[in-house]
């Protein structure tokens, strides 16, 4: 679709196009995701106040905290006061903490940051690495067990491997603590210590998918044309993959790896609540359990934002990254 | 059941001869694909470790060495041995009871699941590929939205909303799928409304309804049962993951995610065997699924 445009227009141009026209999609379905979040949030639990105050309080009770929160007001208005106060920054207050939710979202989500980057920070050339000799050894041992193991790793949830880990490196051989907090003020290298356990469940269940969508890339490339070319001109093999295969076969693996933000947030959720982790996980988690809905709202549609971002970004560099679509040089 | 529908009605007006050899045609293909799978080791290994947590799931407490409720308050936190081998728990239960009648619920729960979001998908995706438009994109953008958020994460919305119940978990999951599976459904079905059948249908007068149920979905069998494989694997992990955290099977029912959930605080102290078992059941489950997903995908798409 969008080659057909680039032959017509500029590139640059039609790369702008395409960003822009991204961009205005991706803000429609944030649209809809903030109705499914207040649908879900505010309409379905019915009676917030009851549900807050329990089947035994006084209905007296119940409608004073309704009104106080303002959820008998029309649902038009309260998803038109919700959604304008999101957009100013303010995310509502908390009915748990009876303080406002935004500073919670902030702390909770640099935590998880620092989590979600050391997994991927492993995960991304691990996978990458098994994809592709996954490929060069296609349809041999080494290709059949690279497969099958990613395929499994990716769906054992994340609290039984983190069981597993917890089990076998923290209570029998002791080489990492239990814990994820390294608590306030610790060093970089101690924060480390603190995190990796926690991280390589999250790597698990990210290396299967990545490394498939690498093996698959790489097998197509390795079959096209032009690698086909390379070597009948003579190039070494080694040449041909590095050259040819490797720079058009991970291309796509760098949209995929973006998508999987979405499976690492969800991972997040379990890890955070087994390793006992102030994330934004955690957060949701004890939000839920609370019944703290304006908190759990704000924390759902934070991760849809990130997750979106990420999407977003991963599109451009791959458009901008394309060599069909390169910006600047005149073909 | 044909895993691979016969192509086009070929043959017609031809030599007797070549009509037999048509009609025994679908005959032939529905035995190949069982066959081939039959012969994977991958698919073999997978289905004797499903088959034996069906068996699990059906016969329960009969088949299991101690009730999975009776609590030993005097042998708590006992580590395995000849009288239980795979320890007691906090409460004196036994542990290889408990996973042994803890097949039950995950594997209902997900199976039922399942089916709801590939029936719901299916009609989805038929009726979005079959006729664009409008439905098309709307759904599409639903879709694009419920992916944006991990299926833990909607689930847990959803339930925190409805309150935890067994009727919730498969009915949220199962909507959660539904997009998921009607996007796989929908690309088949644009495959197919390129093909002549389909004009050939039109032009006799068939209803869109009939077009859809009788001439598409038959062809669309083989991408719905893999999607069906592998939302299954997917299934169990939100069913395990929700009630890890409290929002899928409640306690006492023994599942294997929520005694996970009720005996972790113990592992510091050493008492692996309460958490590992169960935990060792759900990965063996996920990872049997897992192969048997690979093997039919591998035969279908040879």
């Amino acid at each position: 679709m969008t080659l057909a445009i680039a032959s017509a227009a500029s590139q640059g141009e039609a790369v702008a196009t395409y960003i822009l026209r991204r961009l205005g999609l991706a803000l429609v379905t944030l649209w809809l995701l903030s109705v499914i979040v207040f649908f879900a949030g505010q309409v379905l639990p019915g009676d917030p106040g009851r549900a807050i105050l329990g089947p035994l309080a006084a209905q007296s009770a119940v409608h004073a905290l309704d009104q106080q929160l303002g959820v008998d007001r029309p649902l038009v208005t309260q998803y038109w006061s919700w959604i304008s106060g999101l957009v100013h920054g303010n995310m509502g207050i908390s009915y748990q903490f009876r303080s406002p939710v935004a500073p919670f979202i902030g702390a909770a989500l640099e935590n998880s940051v620092k989590l979600g980057a050391l997994a991927f920070v492993i995960v991304v050339p691990l996978s990458i690495a098994g994809g592709v000799i996954a490929a060069l050894n296609y349809g041999r041992a080494t290709d059949r067990v690279i497969s099958v193991t990613g395929l499994s790793a990716t769906t054992v949830p994340e609290f039984v491997s983190g069981i597993v880990l917890i089990v076998i490196f923290g209570v029998e051989l002791k080489w990492f603590p239990v814990s994820a907090s390294a608590g306030p003020g610790a060093s970089f290298g101690s924060q480390l210590d603190h995190l990796i356990l926690p991280a390589i469940p999250l790597v698990l269940v990210l290396f299967g998918y990545i490394a498939r969508m690498a093996r698959a890339g790489t097998i197509e490339a390795l079959d096209s044309d032009y690698a086909r070319t390379a070597t009948l001109k003579g190039l070494k093999r080694s040449v041909v993959i590095r050259r040819h295969v490797l720079r058009n076969s991970l291309l796509p693996t760098i949209t995929v790896i973006a998508t999987q933000t979405g499976y690492l947030i969800g991972g997040l959720v379990v890890v955070e609540t087994l390793f006992n982790y102030p994330g934004i996980g955690r957060l949701i988690f004890s939000a839920a359990t609370a019944k703290d809905f304006p908190m759990l709202e704000a924390g759902v549609l934070t991760i849809g934002v990130v997750y979106m971002v990420a999407t977003l970004i991963a599109d451009v560099l791959y458009t901008v990254l394309n060599p069909r679509l390169r910006l600047g040089g005149a073909a | 059941m044909s895993l691979t529908a016969p192509v086009g009605g070929a043959g017609g007006a031809g030599p007797p001869a070549a009509q037999v050899a048509v009609a025994h045609a679908p005959a032939s293909r529905t035995r190949t694909p069982w066959a081939l799978l039959l012969r994977k080791p991958t698919f073999i290994a997978g289905g004797v470790i499903l088959l034996f947590w069906v068996v699990c799931a059906v016969f329960g407490s009969s088949i299991a060495p101690h009730s999975p409720f009776a609590q030993q308050l005097l042998d708590t936190n006992a580590a395995p041995s000849a009288a239980h081998w795979f320890g007691t728990d906090q409460l004196g239960r036994d542990v290889l009871s408990r996973v042994i009648a803890g097949s039950r619920d995950i594997l209902l729960i997900a199976v039922a699941a399942t089916l709801l979001g590939t029936v719901a998908g299916t009609a989805l995706g038929l009726v979005m590929g079959y006729f664009g438009g409008i439905a098309d994109i709307l759904v599409g953008r639903v879709v694009e939205a419920v992916l944006a958020l991990p299926v833990v994460i909607v689930a847990f919305l959803f339930i925190v909303a409805l309150g935890p119940s067994t009727g919730t978990l498969i009915v949220v999951v199962g909507f959660v799928f539904t997009p998921l599976i009607a996007r796989t459904v929908r690309s088949a079905v644009l495959v197919e409304s390129q093909l002549d059948y389909l004009s050939s249908a039109r032009l006799v007068g068939e209803k869109p309804v009939q077009i859809m149920a009788v001439e598409i979905l038959p062809n669309v069998i083989p991408a719905v049962l893999v999607e069906f494989t592998v939302r299954l694997g997917y299934a169990i992990f939100a069913v395990a993951t929700l009630s890890f955290l409290g929002f899928g099977v409640q306690p006492p029912t023994p599942d294997w995610g929520a005694d996970i959930a009720a005996n972790y605080g113990t592992l510091p102290a050493g008492y692996w065997w309460e958490t590992l078992f169960p935990a060792l059941a759900i990965a063996s489950l996920v990872v049997a699924v897992n192969l048997v997903t690979d093997s039919i995908e591998q035969v279908l798409a040879s």
